[in-house]
């Protein structure tokens, strides 16, 4: 850690001082390396020094108070919390709960389709070239048009067309499906750059050892792919917990539909702040422990002693 | 056929292009059971196609491949069931990175044989024991030096118990050092009696182990004869000049 240590003591001529230009002020490396007491002193003020800054041009502004009490206004933001259907508004702390559910069963669904499109796309067989060609379209077109007029398109839709059980259902399952026909096609494209990624020669040592195709893509390819695309999978996922939001459109009480009922109501935003921290404290976690598990698979696969 | 039937390798007018580059021009070779091969030649040459297209991993233009008699090279060849007799060690090792070895090791046996895991883990601990590696059974494959990690491909091949294995090169993306506790593993193998077709830039070796040794030139076998005779006395103008050249780099 220290760039000094690397020096052996007593280089000729320059008995116990730090040789060489690399060390000369001592400071470079050590910054970079992110080691030492020295680098941590200075990592902590400048974030403080920042940090202040930022609120001092907050407090300093013309609007502040008015901003201050229109937004972040605690009595506000705790009655938005814990909501009181009596005066017309919901709370957007049980509101989240929606999102939440919408996320993972949108999410466990998503996995499923894309790696399905992924390995349609992926697929050489002649046979298997026109629904090559239809996933394609379906990636396409996905891709390409907004979420929002796909939670529209379904959740007006659908209901309209007058189907039996399709037609009749909550107008969060709408929601949900929209967001798994919108995700699945670039999460389809994260895996197939997951795909894309395990060497050919790794499906030759599956193959050469008499495993067939589906055998060499379940236990040699698929499990190599997926550690590779786990932290692009992640920024997607992200995505989609905050994308469930948009689903509130369809008049679905989730808690940025919950927030703005609240506005409307008492005339006051706080209830939005409300609903962006519980958004926060949802998603930071899972970038964590991402990274989490990045680093113990890397840890465990790379040489822990030898260097 | 009979006569044909001796031969655990069959090779006939064996003919294999990438595009417009004809990598084997016409390739004629039978290996016995129990013999060893050596394909020598330079980089290029196509002993490494061959060894692919003998594993069914390339397919062939036009000619005919066949294992102990049986044609491997027709159109209802399950390519899977021929694997299961050759085993195929690579250049470059391809362990499975995500596994430890001895997961490398059981996963074909467990999986396309259906071995039971717990006989499969024993096979595979009694098999990584004669070649050293018993002490390495939970580290993962890049943990290992490449000479280690090229006896785990190895051990891993013999795990499905085949009766011919095929080596492509298996020395060269090893350091100096490393490369003799390779080939003293092949060594060994070759002295068991395992049938083996061995692509190599190693003279001494092949000359050493090899029952006789092929020299390749653009996609054809030039010359084919025991080592002894083909190292030291070389009758094409070809291979006299090969081997010139590789003494002048000091590889024999």
């Amino acid at each position: 850690m220290d760039a000094n240590s690397s020096i052996p003591p007593g280089q000729p001529g320059q008995p116990g001082q730090p040789a060489g230009s690399f060390t000369a002020t001592g400071r470079g490396p050590r910054l970079l390396s992110g080691g030492g007491t020295r680098a941590t002193v200075v990592s902590t003020i400048s974030t403080i020094v920042v940090l202040a800054i930022l609120v001092l041009i907050f407090l300093l502004a013309p609007g502040a108070r008015s901003v201050e009490h229109f937004f972040f206004n605690p009595t506000d933001m705790w009655k938005a919390f814990i909501g009181n259907p009596r005066q017309g508004y919901y709370s957007v702390g049980a509101a989240i709960w929606l999102n939440i559910r919408m996320f993972l069963v949108a999410e466990v669904l998503i996995l499923l389709l894309a790696l399905g499109l992924a390995l349609i796309r992926q697929s050489t067989a002649p046979a298997l070239f026109p629904i090559r060609l239809l996933t394609t379209g379906y990636v396409d077109f996905f891709r390409g048009v907004p979420l929002i007029l796909v939670i529209f398109a379904l959740g007006l839709g659908v209901p309209a067309l007058g189907l039996p059980f399709v037609s009749s259902q909550p107008d969060a399952v709408y929601g949900v499906a929209a967001l798994v026909l919108s995700y699945s096609a670039y999460v389809s494209e994260v895996y197939r750059a997951g795909l894309n990624s395990v060497h050919q020669s790794q499906v030759s040592a599956a193959r050469s050892l008499g495993l067939s195709q589906g055998t060499a893509l379940r236990y040699v390819v698929l499990p190599q792919a997926v550690r590779n695309i786990i932290p692009p999978l992640l920024n997607d996922f992200i995505s989609l917990q905050k994308d469930t939001a948009l689903v509130g459109t369809l008049g679905v009480i989730e808690a940025n539909k919950a927030a703005g009922i609240f506005s409307e109501t008492v005339f006051n935003f706080s209830s939005f702040t409300v609903a962006a921290i519980l958004f926060l404290i949802l998603t930071i976690p899972l970038a964590r422990f991402t990274d989490r598990l990045i680093e113990r698979d890397r840890r465990r696969r790379l040489a822990l002693g030898g260097q | 056929m009979t006569a044909l039937a001796k031969e655990a390798i069959q090779i006939e007018d064996l003919h294999k292009s990438f595009g417009t580059n004809e990598v084997l021009r016409g390739i004629d070779l039978a290996v016995r059971p129990h013999e060893v091969i050596c394909l020598i030649g330079a980089s290029g040459s196509g002993k490494s196609t061959l060894l692919r297209c003998v594993n069914l991993l390339e397919p062939i233009d036009s000619g005919r491949i066949s294992l102990f008699g049986e044609d491997i090279t027709g159109l209802r060849v399950d390519a899977n069931l021929v694997r299961r007799q050759i085993g195929i060690v690579f250049q470059s090792f391809n362990l499975f990175p995500h596994m430890n070895v001895l997961r490398n090791v059981t996963l074909a046996p467990t999986k396309v044989l259906k071995t039971p895991s717990a006989q499969a883990t024993d096979e595979a601990r009694a098999l990584l024991d004669r070649f050293g590696l018993l002490d390495k059974t939970d580290d993962y494959p890049d943990r290992l030096s490449g000479g280690q990690q090229q006896r785990v491909a190895i051990v891993r091949a013999l795990a499905m118990r085949p009766q011919i294995m095929l080596l492509d090169e298996v020395t060269s993306a090893l350091d100096p050092e490393l490369v003799a506790e390779v080939l003293e593993v092949i060594a060994e193998l070759a002295s068991g009696g395992m049938t083996m077709l061995i692509a190599t830039h190693e003279m001494g070796f092949a000359r050493d182990t090899a029952n006789r040794v092929c020299f390749l030139e653009e996609g054809k076998i030039i010359e084919d004869a025991p080592p002894a005779e083909l190292f030291t006395n070389p009758r094409d103008d070809r291979t006299r000049r090969f081997l010139r050249r590789i003494v002048e780099a000091k590889r024999l």
